[in-house]
């Protein structure tokens, strides 16, 4: 038993933190976030020039191997910097599906074109009624020849406006919200048939909204198993929240930090507010919270590499509960302390707290996961 | 990062289960289960059980009879301890002072007094608190005048936790009124049978009593008693105060005492079910789980930096902080789960042997019979060992530098 990072690891983590810090501060963001797609290409080919688009990726396919634990490290980093470029949506969930789901075929066409950053990939498992189950589809792929005629619906479908290619999860069988019956399939962003209308999203990344209308899709198009889409759909999300719920530490450390930053500087009453211990007491409670809730995600994200499927989801519900609860609680004190700053778009503040707030929304919010875990508590009761 | 035990870790494992769940006195497995009093005996008869089997100190160097394990070992010594229905072992000689002896005791004290601590001889007290000096500890006031080859020490100790069962009580005094008010205290070892010692209980919200005050009138202490320099008991102090963070967040216990909250869970009814199906008293535990997870996250990762030779900084304050916060939520837990026979007291769970519900106590189910009074007994844990406070102060000057 070890819980901290290897050598190798701690290389990653201060290449990564010294990349942001140095070369990505606010301005270069909303340059990057005016760029066509919402972010910037030659930084996207950074990514991949540094390696990080190639890790968790399998060597003889043109990654470099490492667990989901590196991938966390990015992330975290990531999260400290506001970055907008599409690594959640084409690495996490498009190359965690191929990984996990993809035939040798598909894996051997598509993942060193991911490795080497000339691949996109946006995954829409949300539909307008789903909210955040998973299993609720109503999108239909109905078995043509020997293909698949799929029509239907999916919601803010991260990048899916920038993609080249969009995972959907869709119904070959059983009813709307039934376990079984449900397929994953990988169709072209341009096959006729699909429309994305594409936006920014509240925190300055950018979403869309599909329409699949008859798209016609070969059984080539099947990610995993026909059917059992599901389970294939939850270990990707699952492994998505707990990485996403240290990307949140990473805001969150953000977050602290600057705010303890501008109290030291910031003086009322003839001293800094930082003397202050009313608002001390505050910054240790966010300092505090950080701590676990990165804590949790890596042991969430540990979890995710592991063979027992229950662990893995208990521990991403709780990580991805405890990123949501702690960052409200982060984001909201964090715009408090700052005073009248904090409500500015000209503070570093307002645009990590938009990112802590919206974090939450995205695969199942605190209360979502809190309830999910009650009901496994009750599965645990009976055994 | 590596969250599966190894095959030696297994082993070790087992081995301490196995010695720990077969070694424990049935009668004091029920009280601890049960949260009953636990006397004297009961803690010095578990004591020297682990003290043959070699695994009294974790936490000491092997030299000093400690086991030689590793933080790891130690973490899941401390599991399966909590697991077995241990009684907490009493820290005052095991993680305060014998640490402290290793590090400053000159090697008389060391001989006379590790080997009786390890072997539960002596039972040792703290003496810091004082009725004027709680969170402001350095402010203390008790004197210690230099006579000969005596101190004579005047004075009053307060929240001596378990001072009526203690053979010797380890004081700060002041030996010097000059400078700075942490730099004229001394760190000394008193003898509770020295004339002029006494000790008078103070009852708690609970009906307990197992703090005390102390009081210290002319009382005279060998000079040999000091540890460390004289005046310079405060870097001991903080020694003291800084040491052996780990398994102060109670995470083992917490694990332990959660299980009891599923288990009086399943008990108790509420609209002809049990509690445990109750979706929101349900969301409640996993919301505690969701707490407790992350402290032992954090504590696991404190310890393996620790065990890849990183020194524990001040972010043990989290531990200590976060712990009592779950300790407490927990206590709440066990009070709501328990509902209107919360109220119900019977008086004969003070004494030293309850015999069960039923005789002639009022008529309340053996697993609420303690709930109520460990919910107000343990508000302790946020105020002890440097109140939650004090915690918050030294995170945000040591750590966040304000």
């Amino acid at each position: 038993m070890n819980f901290t990072f290897t050598e190798e690891q701690l290389l990653i983590r201060d290449m990564a933190e010294r990349f942001f810090r140095d070369e990505y501060d606010l301005d270069t963001r909303r340059k990057h976030q005016a760029m066509p797609g919402g972010f910037c290409p030659e930084t996207w080919a950074q990514f991949a020039e540094m390696g990080w688009l190639a890790l968790g990726i399998p060597e003889d396919l043109g990654g470099v191997g490492g667990g989901s634990v590196e991938t966390a490290i990015l992330m975290e980093a990531m999260g400290g910097g506001l970055a907008v470029e599409p690594f959640l949506s084409t690495v996490v969930l498009g190359g965690g599906l191929m990984i996990r789901g993809g035939s040798p075929e598909q894996q051997g066409d598509l993942l060193p074109k991911l490795a080497a950053g000339e691949l996109l990939l946006a995954f829409g498992y949300a539909e307008p009624q789903s909210r955040y189950d998973l299993n609720d589809v109503a999108t239909t792929a109905k078995a043509d020849g020997g293909g698949y005629v799929l029509d239907g619906a999916k919601c803010v479908v991260l990048h899916a406006g920038t993609v080249d290619k969009i995972a959907v999860t869709a119904r070959t069988s059983g009813d709307v919200r039934d376990r079984a019956g449900i397929t994953v399939f990988l169709i072209d962003a341009d096959a006729p048939g699909v429309t994305v209308r594409d936006y920014p999203t509240v925190d300055g990344l950018r979403a869309g909204d599909v329409t699949l209308s008859g798209v016609k899709v070969g059984v080539e198009a099947v990610l995993g198993e026909v059917g059992n889409g599901l389970e294939l759909t939850e270990a990707v999300i699952d492994r998505a929240a707990a990485l996403i719920a240290v990307e949140a530490a990473g805001v969150m450390a953000a977050t602290t930090q600057c705010t303890v930053d501008y109290l030291k500087e910031r003086k009322q009453f003839g001293r800094p507010l930082g003397d202050f211990q009313a608002l001390q007491h505050r910054m240790t409670e966010m300092y505090m919270e950080t701590e676990l809730t990165r804590w949790l995600g890596y042991m969430a994200v540990v979890r995710q590499d592991g063979d027992d499927r229950s662990a893995a989801a208990r521990a991403a519900a709780q990580a991805k509960a405890k990123a949501g609860q702690a960052g409200r609680l982060i984001g909201q004190e964090a715009v408090q302390l700052h005073g009248g700053m904090g409500v500015t778009d000209e503070m570093f503040v307002s645009h990590l707290f938009k990112r802590l707030t919206m974090i939450d929304h995205v695969f199942g919010d605190a209360a979502h996961h809190v309830e999910r875990l009650a009901d496994m508590d009750i599965g645990d009761a009976a055994a | 990062m590596e969250l599966v035990l190894n095959p030696e870790e297994s082993a070790f494992q087992k081995e301490v289960r196995d010695f720990l769940r077969t070694s424990i006195p049935p009668e004091i497995k029920r009280k601890v289960d049960l949260g009953l009093k636990l006397v004297k005996d009961d803690y010095v008869v578990w004591q020297k059980i682990l003290h043959e089997r070699g695994w009294i100190a974790p936490s000491w160097p092997k030299e000093y009879g400690g086991p030689g394990w590793s933080p790891v070992q130690r973490y899941l010594y401390e599991e399966e301890l909590a697991a077995a229905s241990s009684p907490r072992l009493i820290t005052f000689g095991l993680k305060m002072l014998g640490p402290v002896l290793v590090e400053f005791g000159t090697d008389e004290q060391k001989a006379r007094y590790l080997p009786r601590i390890l072997s539960s001889e002596d039972w040792w007290c703290q003496g810091f608190s004082e009725p004027g000096s709680g969170s402001d500890l350095a402010s203390l006031s008790t004197r210690a005048v230099r006579d000969g080859d005596h101190y004579v020490v005047n004075g009053q100790k307060t929240w001596t936790t378990l001072a009526q069962y203690a053979d010797w009580i380890f004081c700060l005094v002041r030996t010097s009124t000059e400078g700075k008010k942490q730099a004229g205290i001394s760190f000394l070892l008193i003898d509770m049978k020295t004339p002029g010692v006494t000790v008078r209980p103070i009852k708690t919200l609970d009906g307990g009593q197992e703090i005390n005050d102390v009081f210290l009138e002319d009382v005279r202490v060998p000079v040999d008693n000091l540890v460390g320099k004289e005046n310079d008991g405060w870097t001991v102090a903080k020694f003291l105060l800084g040491h052996e963070r780990f398994g102060i967040a109670g995470v083992a216990r917490s694990k332990k005492q959660m299980e009891r909250v599923r288990e009086i869970a399943s008990k108790e009814m509420k609209r002809g079910r049990p509690l445990i199906e109750d979706a929101r008293f349900r969301e409640e535990m996993a919301q505690v789980e969701i707490d407790l997870t992350a402290l032992e996250m954090t504590e696991l990762h404190l310890l393996s930096e620790q065990a890849a030779g990183r020194k524990p900084g001040p972010e043990s304050s989290i531990l200590k902080l976060k712990g009592t916060q779950v300790q407490q939520a927990i206590t709440e837990l066990l009070l709501e789960a328990v509902g209107n026979r919360a109220a119900v007291f019977d008086p004969a769970i003070l004494d030293d042997d309850w015999p069960g519900p039923g005789n002639d106590g009022p008529a309340i189910p053996e697993h609420a019979a303690t709930v109520a009074s460990h919910y107000f007994n343990w508000r302790k844990a946020s105020i002890y060992g440097g109140s939650n406070e004090i915690q918050r102060n030294i995170i945000a000057k040591a750590i966040l530098g304000l």
